[in-house]
Protein backbone atom coordinates (compact mmCIF):
# COMPACT_ATOMS: atom_id res chain seq x y z
CA UNK A 1 0.00 0.00 0.00
CA UNK A 2 1.31 3.46 -0.64
CA UNK A 3 1.07 5.74 2.02
CA UNK A 4 3.55 8.48 1.90
CA UNK A 5 4.51 10.05 -1.25
CA UNK A 6 8.00 12.64 -1.15
CA UNK A 7 8.34 14.88 -4.02
CA UNK A 8 12.23 16.82 -3.93
CA UNK A 9 11.75 20.10 -5.62
CA UNK A 10 8.65 22.50 -5.61
CA UNK A 11 8.85 23.99 -8.62
CA UNK A 12 6.18 23.33 -11.73
CA UNK A 13 6.68 19.81 -12.03
CA UNK A 14 6.54 19.56 -8.17
CA UNK A 15 3.43 21.78 -7.75
CA UNK A 16 1.74 20.24 -10.44
CA UNK A 17 2.30 16.44 -9.13
CA UNK A 18 0.65 17.36 -5.68
CA UNK A 19 -2.90 18.75 -7.86
CA UNK A 20 -3.14 15.34 -9.77
CA UNK A 21 -2.69 13.33 -6.74
CA UNK A 22 -5.39 15.15 -4.66
CA UNK A 23 -7.35 15.29 -7.65
CA UNK A 24 -7.15 10.96 -8.20
CA UNK A 25 -7.82 10.66 -4.96
CA UNK A 26 -4.64 9.67 -2.82
CA UNK A 27 -5.66 10.70 0.61
CA UNK A 28 -1.97 9.43 2.25
CA UNK A 29 0.80 11.30 2.85
CA UNK A 30 2.32 13.98 0.65
CA UNK A 31 5.59 15.84 1.42
CA UNK A 32 6.87 18.65 -0.29
CA UNK A 33 10.44 19.32 -0.78
CA UNK A 34 11.88 22.56 -1.98
CA UNK A 35 15.68 23.99 -1.23
CA UNK A 36 14.21 28.00 -2.32
CA UNK A 37 12.12 28.76 0.93
CA UNK A 38 9.34 29.87 -1.43
CA UNK A 39 6.18 28.51 -2.22
CA UNK A 40 5.96 26.76 -5.79
CA UNK A 41 5.98 29.85 -8.06
CA UNK A 42 6.07 30.72 -11.92
CA UNK A 43 9.48 30.44 -13.21
CA UNK A 44 8.66 32.55 -16.50
CA UNK A 45 7.60 36.04 -15.53
CA UNK A 46 11.81 35.66 -13.49
CA UNK A 47 13.10 37.31 -16.87
CA UNK A 48 10.14 39.52 -18.08
CA UNK A 49 7.28 40.99 -16.25
CA UNK A 50 8.77 40.18 -12.35
CA UNK A 51 12.27 41.27 -13.53
CA UNK A 52 11.24 45.18 -14.36
CA UNK A 53 8.69 45.43 -11.37
CA UNK A 54 5.39 44.98 -13.25
CA UNK A 55 4.36 41.73 -11.30
CA UNK A 56 4.38 41.67 -7.79
CA UNK A 57 5.93 39.31 -5.48
CA UNK A 58 2.67 38.09 -4.05
CA UNK A 59 1.71 37.09 -7.42
CA UNK A 60 4.54 34.60 -8.78
CA UNK A 61 3.41 31.21 -6.04
CA UNK A 62 0.55 29.11 -8.00
CA UNK A 63 -1.42 28.89 -5.05
CA UNK A 64 -1.75 30.54 -1.70
CA UNK A 65 -0.47 29.02 1.27
CA UNK A 66 -4.05 27.84 2.25
CA UNK A 67 -4.09 25.38 -0.65
CA UNK A 68 -1.61 23.36 0.73
CA UNK A 69 -3.23 23.20 4.11
CA UNK A 70 -6.58 22.56 2.88
CA UNK A 71 -5.10 19.65 0.74
CA UNK A 72 -2.71 18.22 3.67
CA UNK A 73 0.23 18.73 1.83
CA UNK A 74 3.25 18.75 4.04
CA UNK A 75 5.60 21.79 3.37
CA UNK A 76 9.21 21.30 3.83
CA UNK A 77 10.63 24.75 2.04
CA UNK A 78 13.67 26.15 2.33
CA UNK A 79 15.44 22.60 3.32
CA UNK A 80 17.64 20.67 0.70
CA UNK A 81 17.96 16.61 0.87
CA UNK A 82 21.98 15.60 1.87
CA UNK A 83 21.10 12.01 1.23
CA UNK A 84 18.55 9.78 -0.68
CA UNK A 85 18.87 5.71 0.47
CA UNK A 86 16.78 4.23 -2.45
CA UNK A 87 17.50 0.96 -0.45
CA UNK A 88 16.05 2.19 2.53
CA UNK A 89 13.08 4.23 0.95
CA UNK A 90 14.45 7.29 3.00
CA UNK A 91 15.54 10.54 2.24
CA UNK A 92 17.78 12.56 4.72
CA UNK A 93 17.06 16.55 5.44
CA UNK A 94 19.70 19.26 5.74
CA UNK A 95 18.28 19.89 9.30
CA UNK A 96 18.55 16.20 10.40
CA UNK A 97 15.06 15.28 9.28
CA UNK A 98 14.61 11.77 7.99
CA UNK A 99 11.09 10.76 6.25
CA UNK A 100 10.72 7.64 4.59
CA UNK A 101 8.65 6.95 1.47
CA UNK A 102 6.50 4.44 -0.33
CA UNK A 103 6.80 6.13 -3.80
CA UNK A 104 9.40 8.94 -4.48
CA UNK A 105 9.14 11.64 -7.04
CA UNK A 106 12.29 13.73 -7.92
CA UNK A 107 11.22 17.09 -9.98
CA UNK A 108 14.95 18.74 -9.34
CA UNK A 109 15.02 21.31 -12.34
CA UNK A 110 17.81 22.47 -13.91
CA UNK A 111 20.49 24.86 -12.78
CA UNK A 112 22.53 27.66 -14.98
CA UNK A 113 25.19 26.58 -16.76
CA UNK A 114 28.22 28.50 -15.22
CA UNK A 115 31.02 30.77 -17.03
CA UNK A 116 33.99 29.47 -16.23
CA UNK A 117 36.19 31.88 -17.78
CA UNK A 118 38.33 33.91 -15.73
CA UNK A 119 36.31 36.88 -13.93
CA UNK A 120 33.31 34.66 -14.36
CA UNK A 121 33.05 35.46 -10.46
CA UNK A 122 33.96 39.14 -9.76
CA UNK A 123 30.55 40.87 -8.10
CA UNK A 124 28.19 42.37 -10.68
CA UNK A 125 27.98 38.72 -12.48
CA UNK A 126 24.41 37.43 -12.16
CA UNK A 127 22.72 34.25 -13.40
CA UNK A 128 18.61 34.26 -13.32
CA UNK A 129 17.17 31.11 -11.97
CA UNK A 130 15.11 31.76 -9.23
CA UNK A 131 13.17 34.33 -7.13
CA UNK A 132 16.50 35.20 -4.91
CA UNK A 133 18.13 36.23 -8.08
CA UNK A 134 16.29 38.83 -9.21
CA UNK A 135 16.73 41.49 -6.15
CA UNK A 136 20.54 42.13 -6.97
CA UNK A 137 20.61 41.75 -10.43
CA UNK A 138 17.13 43.98 -10.06
CA UNK A 139 19.54 46.80 -7.84
CA UNK A 140 21.63 47.46 -11.12
CA UNK A 141 19.62 47.37 -13.76
CA UNK A 142 19.22 51.57 -13.00
CA UNK A 143 18.42 53.70 -15.62
CA UNK A 144 21.66 54.35 -18.02
CA UNK A 145 23.25 51.11 -16.71
CA UNK A 146 25.77 48.89 -19.26
CA UNK A 147 24.25 45.62 -19.23
CA UNK A 148 26.17 43.09 -20.99
CA UNK A 149 24.28 39.97 -21.60
CA UNK A 150 26.28 36.46 -22.21
CA UNK A 151 24.37 34.18 -24.23
CA UNK A 152 21.78 35.01 -26.67
CA UNK A 153 19.12 32.24 -26.10
CA UNK A 154 15.91 32.41 -24.44
CA UNK A 155 16.83 33.88 -21.09
CA UNK A 156 19.51 36.06 -22.47
CA UNK A 157 17.35 37.49 -25.08
CA UNK A 158 14.23 38.08 -22.37
CA UNK A 159 16.45 39.85 -19.40
CA UNK A 160 18.05 41.94 -22.53
CA UNK A 161 14.58 43.49 -23.88
CA UNK A 162 13.36 43.96 -20.36
CA UNK A 163 16.79 45.87 -19.16
CA UNK A 164 16.05 48.07 -22.44
CA UNK A 165 12.81 48.39 -21.16
CA UNK A 166 13.93 50.05 -18.28
CA UNK A 167 16.42 52.26 -19.76
CA UNK A 168 19.88 50.33 -19.62
CA UNK A 169 22.16 50.29 -22.24
CA UNK A 170 22.38 46.25 -23.65
CA UNK A 171 24.99 44.65 -25.38
CA UNK A 172 24.12 40.94 -26.49
CA UNK A 173 26.76 38.72 -26.81
CA UNK A 174 26.66 35.40 -28.83
CA UNK A 175 29.03 32.87 -29.11
CA UNK A 176 27.30 31.26 -32.33
CA UNK A 177 26.53 33.19 -35.57
CA UNK A 178 23.33 33.85 -34.76
CA UNK A 179 20.71 34.66 -31.78
CA UNK A 180 18.49 31.24 -30.36
CA UNK A 181 20.43 29.23 -32.73
CA UNK A 182 19.68 25.66 -31.10
CA UNK A 183 15.75 26.59 -31.00
CA UNK A 184 15.06 28.29 -34.26
CA UNK A 185 15.77 28.87 -37.53
CA UNK A 186 17.85 31.18 -39.52
CA UNK A 187 14.88 33.22 -40.43
CA UNK A 188 13.65 33.29 -37.01
CA UNK A 189 17.31 34.31 -35.87
CA UNK A 190 17.64 37.43 -38.04
CA UNK A 191 13.84 38.97 -37.16
CA UNK A 192 14.56 39.04 -33.56
CA UNK A 193 18.27 40.10 -34.08
CA UNK A 194 16.92 43.05 -35.72
CA UNK A 195 13.83 43.48 -33.48
CA UNK A 196 16.64 44.27 -30.23
CA UNK A 197 18.43 46.09 -32.78
CA UNK A 198 15.38 48.19 -33.61
CA UNK A 199 14.81 48.65 -29.88
CA UNK A 200 18.41 50.34 -29.39
CA UNK A 201 20.14 47.06 -28.05
CA UNK A 202 23.63 45.87 -29.39
CA UNK A 203 23.78 42.20 -30.85
CA UNK A 204 26.92 40.97 -31.58
CA UNK A 205 27.35 37.47 -32.93
CA UNK A 206 30.54 35.32 -32.97
CA UNK A 207 31.28 36.95 -30.39
CA UNK A 208 33.32 34.31 -27.76
CA UNK A 209 34.11 35.73 -24.33
CA UNK A 210 37.55 34.86 -23.11
CA UNK A 211 37.49 36.99 -19.60
CA UNK A 212 35.54 39.56 -17.42
CA UNK A 213 37.68 42.27 -15.73
CA UNK A 214 37.67 44.14 -12.93
CA UNK A 215 38.87 45.35 -9.78
CA UNK A 216 36.17 44.41 -6.81
CA UNK A 217 33.66 44.28 -9.79
CA UNK A 218 33.12 43.38 -12.75
CA UNK A 219 34.19 46.30 -15.49
CA UNK A 220 34.29 44.72 -18.97
CA UNK A 221 34.01 42.09 -20.74
CA UNK A 222 36.80 40.85 -23.09
CA UNK A 223 36.19 38.68 -26.71
CA UNK A 224 38.35 36.76 -28.23
CA UNK A 225 38.88 38.99 -31.08
CA UNK A 226 40.17 41.64 -28.54
CA UNK A 227 37.46 43.81 -28.06
CA UNK A 228 35.99 44.48 -24.84
CA UNK A 229 32.99 45.98 -24.03
CA UNK A 230 32.48 47.86 -20.77
CA UNK A 231 29.89 46.68 -18.28
CA UNK A 232 28.25 47.81 -14.50
CA UNK A 233 26.46 44.50 -14.97
CA UNK A 234 26.86 41.03 -16.42
CA UNK A 235 23.84 38.31 -16.90
CA UNK A 236 25.11 35.10 -18.15
CA UNK A 237 22.52 32.78 -19.92
CA UNK A 238 24.50 29.93 -21.52
CA UNK A 239 22.35 27.37 -21.37
CA UNK A 240 20.89 24.99 -18.29
CA UNK A 241 22.20 21.73 -17.18
CA UNK A 242 19.89 19.10 -15.59
CA UNK A 243 20.10 19.08 -12.27
CA UNK A 244 21.07 15.00 -11.00
CA UNK A 245 23.16 14.85 -8.14
CA UNK A 246 20.87 13.70 -5.62
CA UNK A 247 19.64 10.47 -8.68
CA UNK A 248 22.98 10.24 -9.24
CA UNK A 249 24.42 9.64 -5.30
CA UNK A 250 21.77 7.17 -4.89
CA UNK A 251 22.79 5.29 -7.63
CA UNK A 252 20.03 5.71 -10.66
CA UNK A 253 20.96 5.68 -14.44
CA UNK A 254 22.06 9.49 -15.35
CA UNK A 255 22.59 10.45 -18.70
CA UNK A 256 22.24 13.79 -19.42
CA UNK A 257 19.38 14.27 -17.05
CA UNK A 258 17.69 11.15 -14.43
CA UNK A 259 16.63 8.31 -17.02
CA UNK A 260 13.55 7.33 -17.20
CA UNK A 261 10.72 5.38 -19.14
CA UNK A 262 7.67 6.76 -20.79
CA UNK A 263 6.10 6.04 -17.52
CA UNK A 264 8.52 8.65 -16.02
CA UNK A 265 9.96 6.05 -13.71
CA UNK A 266 13.92 5.76 -12.66
CA UNK A 267 15.58 3.10 -12.91
CA UNK A 268 14.58 2.37 -9.39
CA UNK A 269 10.83 1.27 -9.34
CA UNK A 270 9.66 2.96 -6.69
CA UNK A 271 10.99 6.51 -7.96
CA UNK A 272 9.63 8.76 -10.24
CA UNK A 273 10.75 11.68 -11.93
CA UNK A 274 9.65 14.41 -13.75
CA UNK A 275 10.78 17.92 -15.57
CA UNK A 276 13.45 19.56 -16.69
CA UNK A 277 16.04 16.66 -14.73
CA UNK A 278 14.45 14.08 -17.10
CA UNK A 279 16.06 12.43 -19.92
CA UNK A 280 13.19 11.03 -21.44
CA UNK A 281 12.11 8.76 -24.26
CA UNK A 282 9.62 10.97 -27.15
CA UNK A 283 7.50 8.05 -28.20
CA UNK A 284 6.31 10.47 -31.19
CA UNK A 285 9.83 11.56 -31.98
CA UNK A 286 11.39 8.23 -31.37
CA UNK A 287 14.21 9.06 -29.26
CA UNK A 288 15.14 10.26 -25.96
CA UNK A 289 15.07 13.87 -24.97
CA UNK A 290 15.55 15.93 -22.49
CA UNK A 291 13.56 19.77 -22.19
CA UNK A 292 13.19 22.62 -21.02
CA UNK A 293 9.83 23.71 -20.52
CA UNK A 294 7.59 24.59 -18.66
CA UNK A 295 4.94 22.39 -20.62
CA UNK A 296 7.47 19.16 -20.33
CA UNK A 297 7.30 19.89 -16.61
CA UNK A 298 3.76 20.05 -16.34
CA UNK A 299 2.92 17.00 -18.44
CA UNK A 300 5.18 14.55 -17.22
CA UNK A 301 4.08 15.33 -12.99
CA UNK A 302 0.61 14.53 -14.79
CA UNK A 303 1.92 11.21 -15.76
CA UNK A 304 4.42 10.55 -12.84
CA UNK A 305 1.67 11.00 -10.44
CA UNK A 306 -0.77 9.04 -12.37
CA UNK A 307 1.85 6.06 -12.41
CA UNK A 308 3.23 6.41 -9.17
CA UNK A 309 -0.97 5.60 -8.38
CA UNK A 310 -0.50 2.31 -10.14
CA UNK A 311 -2.73 3.77 -13.59
CA UNK A 312 -0.60 3.01 -16.24
CA UNK A 313 0.02 6.13 -18.42
CA UNK A 314 2.25 7.06 -21.33
CA UNK A 315 3.71 10.27 -21.82
CA UNK A 316 3.60 11.26 -25.76
CA UNK A 317 3.02 14.69 -25.79
CA UNK A 318 4.23 17.15 -28.68
CA UNK A 319 6.74 19.34 -26.54
CA UNK A 320 5.66 22.95 -27.22
CA UNK A 321 7.77 26.35 -25.81
CA UNK A 322 6.99 30.48 -26.02
CA UNK A 323 9.50 33.07 -25.27
CA UNK A 324 7.89 37.25 -25.02
CA UNK A 325 10.77 39.78 -25.74
CA UNK A 326 8.81 42.95 -26.69
CA UNK A 327 5.81 42.77 -28.73
CA UNK A 328 6.73 39.67 -29.69
CA UNK A 329 5.30 36.43 -28.99
CA UNK A 330 7.10 33.12 -30.59
CA UNK A 331 5.30 30.02 -30.12
CA UNK A 332 7.23 27.00 -31.07
CA UNK A 333 5.67 23.66 -30.99
CA UNK A 334 7.15 20.02 -32.05
CA UNK A 335 11.09 19.03 -32.38
CA UNK A 336 12.35 20.11 -35.80
CA UNK A 337 15.83 17.58 -35.11
CA UNK A 338 16.19 15.37 -38.27
CA UNK A 339 13.96 17.76 -40.98
CA UNK A 340 14.58 17.63 -44.45
CA UNK A 341 12.73 20.55 -45.45
CA UNK A 342 12.12 23.88 -43.99
CA UNK A 343 9.41 26.58 -45.35
CA UNK A 344 9.03 30.19 -44.78
CA UNK A 345 5.30 30.72 -44.57
CA UNK A 346 4.40 34.27 -44.89
CA UNK A 347 7.20 37.78 -44.66
CA UNK A 348 8.85 38.38 -41.47
CA UNK A 349 8.33 42.58 -42.55
CA UNK A 350 5.17 41.97 -42.17
CA UNK A 351 6.06 40.88 -38.35
CA UNK A 352 3.74 38.15 -38.59
CA UNK A 353 5.34 34.20 -39.81
CA UNK A 354 6.40 30.51 -39.45
CA UNK A 355 8.79 28.07 -39.85
CA UNK A 356 7.58 24.61 -40.94
CA UNK A 357 10.00 21.67 -40.71
CA UNK A 358 9.28 18.37 -42.77
CA UNK A 359 10.48 15.32 -42.80
CA UNK A 360 9.05 14.37 -46.20
CA UNK A 361 5.51 14.92 -46.27
CA UNK A 362 5.59 15.05 -42.54
CA UNK A 363 5.16 18.12 -39.75
CA UNK A 364 7.31 17.60 -37.08
CA UNK A 365 7.77 20.96 -35.79
CA UNK A 366 6.49 24.93 -36.39
CA UNK A 367 8.25 28.28 -34.85
CA UNK A 368 5.65 30.82 -34.78
CA UNK A 369 6.25 34.77 -35.01
CA UNK A 370 3.23 36.39 -33.61
CA UNK A 371 0.99 33.78 -35.55
CA UNK A 372 -1.06 32.07 -33.16
CA UNK A 373 -3.05 30.48 -35.94
CA UNK A 374 -0.67 28.59 -37.75
CA UNK A 375 0.98 27.23 -34.46
CA UNK A 376 -2.61 26.62 -33.40
CA UNK A 377 -3.19 24.46 -36.29
CA UNK A 378 0.48 23.10 -36.41
CA UNK A 379 -0.45 21.15 -32.80
CA UNK A 380 -2.81 19.16 -34.40
CA UNK A 381 -0.84 18.29 -37.83
CA UNK A 382 1.85 17.40 -36.03
CA UNK A 383 0.57 15.08 -33.23
CA UNK A 384 -1.42 13.52 -35.94
CA UNK A 385 1.05 13.19 -38.76
CA UNK A 386 -0.86 14.58 -41.58
CA UNK A 387 1.00 14.64 -44.81
CA UNK A 388 1.04 18.05 -45.65
CA UNK A 389 1.25 19.29 -49.63
CA UNK A 390 4.67 21.27 -49.56
CA UNK A 391 3.70 23.63 -52.37
CA UNK A 392 0.60 24.45 -50.76
CA UNK A 393 2.03 24.95 -47.53
CA UNK A 394 4.73 27.69 -49.45
CA UNK A 395 1.38 29.66 -50.50
CA UNK A 396 0.31 32.08 -47.22
CA UNK A 397 -2.93 32.43 -48.51
CA UNK A 398 -3.55 29.22 -48.11
CA UNK A 399 -4.72 28.26 -44.27
CA UNK A 400 -2.35 26.11 -42.96
CA UNK A 401 -4.79 23.51 -42.22
CA UNK A 402 -5.73 23.02 -45.80
CA UNK A 403 -2.17 22.89 -46.77
CA UNK A 404 -2.31 18.86 -46.31
CA UNK B 1 -14.01 42.38 -3.02
CA UNK B 2 -16.10 40.62 -6.08
CA UNK B 3 -17.59 37.61 -5.18
CA UNK B 4 -17.18 35.18 -8.23
CA UNK B 5 -18.83 31.46 -8.63
CA UNK B 6 -17.57 28.55 -10.22
CA UNK B 7 -19.57 25.93 -11.22
CA UNK B 8 -17.21 22.87 -10.98
CA UNK B 9 -17.91 19.93 -13.79
CA UNK B 10 -19.58 17.80 -11.39
CA UNK B 11 -22.11 20.50 -10.57
CA UNK B 12 -20.44 21.84 -7.13
CA UNK B 13 -20.64 25.29 -6.81
CA UNK B 14 -17.39 27.32 -5.13
CA UNK B 15 -17.52 30.93 -4.75
CA UNK B 16 -14.76 33.04 -3.75
CA UNK B 17 -14.34 36.72 -2.71
CA UNK B 18 -11.65 37.65 -5.91
CA UNK B 19 -9.34 39.99 -5.61
CA UNK B 20 -9.38 42.89 -8.04
CA UNK B 21 -6.71 43.81 -10.28
CA UNK B 22 -5.95 40.68 -11.46
CA UNK B 23 -6.99 37.75 -13.86
CA UNK B 24 -9.82 35.27 -12.89
CA UNK B 25 -7.49 33.03 -13.74
CA UNK B 26 -4.81 33.93 -11.22
CA UNK B 27 -7.74 34.06 -8.56
CA UNK B 28 -9.15 30.12 -9.53
CA UNK B 29 -5.31 28.94 -9.22
CA UNK B 30 -4.56 30.85 -6.31
CA UNK B 31 -7.13 29.30 -4.41
CA UNK B 32 -6.89 26.09 -6.17
CA UNK B 33 -10.03 25.95 -7.83
CA UNK B 34 -10.34 22.38 -9.39
CA UNK B 35 -10.02 22.72 -13.07
CA UNK B 36 -7.94 25.95 -13.68
CA UNK B 37 -4.80 24.80 -15.20
CA UNK B 38 -3.71 27.90 -16.77
CA UNK B 39 -0.05 25.96 -17.75
CA UNK B 40 1.47 29.09 -19.72
CA UNK B 41 0.75 31.27 -16.55
CA UNK B 42 -1.64 33.86 -18.29
CA UNK B 43 0.36 34.29 -21.55
CA UNK B 44 -2.41 33.40 -24.07
CA UNK B 45 -0.63 30.41 -24.92
CA UNK B 46 -2.23 27.33 -23.81
CA UNK B 47 -5.81 27.51 -23.17
CA UNK B 48 -6.31 25.33 -20.33
CA UNK B 49 -8.09 28.03 -18.37
CA UNK B 50 -11.05 27.80 -20.33
CA UNK B 51 -14.18 28.58 -18.67
CA UNK B 52 -18.18 29.07 -19.42
CA UNK B 53 -19.62 32.62 -18.92
CA UNK B 54 -22.72 32.30 -17.47
CA UNK B 55 -24.85 33.96 -21.06
CA UNK B 56 -26.11 36.93 -19.12
CA UNK B 57 -22.38 37.56 -18.10
CA UNK B 58 -21.56 37.64 -21.58
CA UNK B 59 -21.89 41.12 -22.65
CA UNK B 60 -20.55 43.00 -19.47
CA UNK B 61 -17.37 41.44 -20.03
CA UNK B 62 -14.20 43.02 -22.00
CA UNK B 63 -14.40 42.15 -25.35
CA UNK B 64 -12.05 39.05 -26.65
CA UNK B 65 -9.28 39.86 -28.71
CA UNK B 66 -7.86 38.31 -31.51
CA UNK B 67 -5.42 36.12 -29.89
CA UNK B 68 -7.87 34.74 -27.07
CA UNK B 69 -10.25 34.33 -29.89
CA UNK B 70 -7.82 31.90 -32.00
CA UNK B 71 -6.64 30.15 -28.79
CA UNK B 72 -10.40 29.38 -27.98
CA UNK B 73 -10.61 27.33 -30.56
CA UNK B 74 -7.58 24.93 -29.04
CA UNK B 75 -9.94 24.38 -26.11
CA UNK B 76 -11.52 21.51 -25.39
CA UNK B 77 -15.18 21.54 -26.36
CA UNK B 78 -15.33 25.67 -27.12
CA UNK B 79 -19.02 26.87 -27.24
CA UNK B 80 -20.16 30.56 -27.73
CA UNK B 81 -19.79 31.28 -24.30
CA UNK B 82 -16.01 30.26 -23.69
CA UNK B 83 -13.69 32.57 -22.91
CA UNK B 84 -10.07 32.02 -21.21
CA UNK B 85 -10.30 33.49 -17.54
CA UNK B 86 -6.94 34.20 -17.64
CA UNK B 87 -8.01 37.30 -20.00
CA UNK B 88 -10.69 38.65 -17.53
CA UNK B 89 -9.48 40.96 -15.13
CA UNK B 90 -11.54 40.86 -12.10
CA UNK B 91 -13.40 44.57 -11.17
CA UNK B 92 -15.56 45.28 -8.67
CA UNK B 93 -17.68 45.43 -11.70
CA UNK B 94 -17.98 41.32 -11.89
CA UNK B 95 -19.48 41.20 -8.31
CA UNK B 96 -22.26 37.87 -9.00
CA UNK B 97 -19.88 36.63 -12.07
CA UNK B 98 -20.58 33.05 -12.35
CA UNK B 99 -18.66 30.91 -14.48
CA UNK B 100 -18.63 26.98 -15.19
CA UNK B 101 -15.52 25.05 -15.26
CA UNK B 102 -15.23 22.36 -18.62
CA UNK B 103 -15.10 19.01 -17.70
CA UNK B 104 -11.35 18.91 -19.36
CA UNK B 105 -8.62 21.53 -20.24
CA UNK B 106 -6.25 21.46 -23.59
CA UNK B 107 -5.84 18.71 -26.02
CA UNK B 108 -6.99 15.91 -23.15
Amino acid sequence: MISTILIIGAGQAGAQAIDTLRKEGFTGRVVLIGEEGELPYQRPPLSKKYLCGELATDRLPFRHRAFYDEHRIELRLGRKVVRLDAGAREVALDDGETLRYDRLMLCLGAGSRRLTCPGATLAGVHYLRGISDVPPLQAGLKAGARVVVIGGGYIGLEVAATSRKMGCEVTVLEMADRLMNRVVAPTVSQYFASEHAAHGIDIRCDMRVVRLEGRDRVEGVVCADGSTVAADRVVVGVGAVAVTDIAQDAGLAVDNGIQVDEHCRTSDASIFAAGDCTNHPSPHYRRRVRLESVDNAFEQAKTAALNLLGRETVHDKIPWFWSDQFDNKLLIVGLSQDHDTQILRGDPASRSFSICYLKGRELLALEAVNHLKDYITARKLIADRTPMDLDKLRNIDIPLKEAI
Amino acid sequence: MPRVAFIEPGGGRREIDAQAGISLMENARQRGVPGIVAQCGGACACATCHVYVRPDWLARLAPKEEMEEAMLETAWEPRPNSRLSCQIEVTSALDGLEVTVPAQQGQG
